[in-house]
């Protein structure tokens, strides 16, 4: 509903790029297959860019399968990656390549990202790895995620443009 | 919108070309009625589309999902086809928008239902109600918190 509060605090069971101890707190609600995300991808890129030390971003999986049939696999190899420490790495490769998200595609970028390959496809179809997905996923819900891509500024549910010059504009007032 | 605690209006609604859906059918489960403008939103994970994906947190609670607009059964076929939604939209197109006004959510100016959602409990009677500003997509929170207060109440 309107005026959502994040009820699921950032953990270091999450995604965390940027300074940890920033005082602003992003976080995306995203969907690998959604073309909107796709869109919001490079503009976040700037957004971390511009505010430099003083924002910390976290992604969260929020797969709409039914719509998006790839999105699934394409999550779970962005956190099996960040099980070799390459989360970040595969995200962005994800977002540049959003019409290859075909299992084959997902593990010719594991192999491109220098990852242990046999070890990276066990871990695709590993509990744990498919609890975060189904976690974040769960968060997103109880939060009020009506869509992809969805953010939270420090807690509470952002419901204005993500666009560049807005989003910016927003955080830079915090 | 009608009041919590009172009983919910019975109607009969085709969920496909050839089949009518009966309100009062569904006694016994939990029901939440989504009353939705129109088909075909282009948002990413609209509010059906979000749906669809929650459906199986709704079904932990017994509940039972309807979406509802005045779109003709034929549109709504293809709609659900496009999108693979696993719950029915029931067509409030003869005469439109009755089932609507009946709940007291038919946006005269517009021609469509107003952005609603009611959850029936298993005797069916509204146990909760909520009018969402009609370009903002509710989500599934409100929903879950309900039906969860629901549970919470049975077990006292």
């Amino acid at each position: 509903m309107s005026g959502s509060l994040l009820t699921k605090k950032v953990t270091d069971k999450d995604q965390v790029q940027g300074n940890l101890s920033a005082a602003i707190e992003l976080v995306e609600y995203g969907d690998y297959q959604c073309p909107h995300c796709g869109r919001a991808y490079p503009i976040i890129q700037k957004i971390q860019e511009a505010m430099g030390d003083k924002l910390k971003f976290v992604f969260r999986n929020f797969p709409l399968t039914n719509i998006h049939p790839d999105a699934m696999n394409a999550a779970v190899a962005a956190e099996a990656a960040g099980l070799q420490g390459k989360f970040w790495e595969m995200h962005d490769v994800i977002f540049e390549h959003q019409n290859r998200l075909l299992e084959h595609h997902l593990i010719s970028y594991a192999e491109e990202l220098g990852l242990n390959v046999e070890q990276f496809k066990n871990d695709m179809l590993s509990e744990p790895v498919i609890t975060k997905v189904e976690d974040d996923f769960e968060s997103g819900m109880r939060s009020g995620v009506n869509g992809t891509p969805s953010f939270f500024i420090n807690g509470e549910k952002y419901s204005n443009s993500w666009d560049y010059e807005p989003l910016l504009a927003h955080l830079k007032s915090l | 919108m009608l009041a919590i605690g009172t009983p919910a209006p019975d109607f009969a609604l085709h969920s496909t070309p050839d089949q009518k859906l009966k309100l009062s059918e569904l006694r016994g489960k939990r029901v939440i009625l989504a009353f939705y403008p129109a088909d075909w939103s282009p948002v990413c994970g609209d509010q059906m589309g979000l749906y669809n994906e929650t459906l199986r947190f709704f079904k932990k609670h017994n509940a039972e999902l309807l979406g509802i607009s005045v779109d003709s059964k034929w549109c709504h076929l293809a709609f659900s086809q496009d999108r693979k939604f696993h719950f029915p939209l029931l067509a409030d197109f003869e005469p439109k928008g009755e089932v609507a006004r009946l709940y007291d959510v038919y946006d005269d100016k517009e021609g469509e239902t107003k952005r609603a959602l009611y959850v029936i409990d298993e005797e069916g009677i509204i146990r909760w109600a909520y009018l969402s500003p009609v370009g903002m997509n509710p989500g599934a929170d409100g929903i879950l918190n309900a039906l969860e207060e629901l549970d919470n109440v049975k077990q006292n």
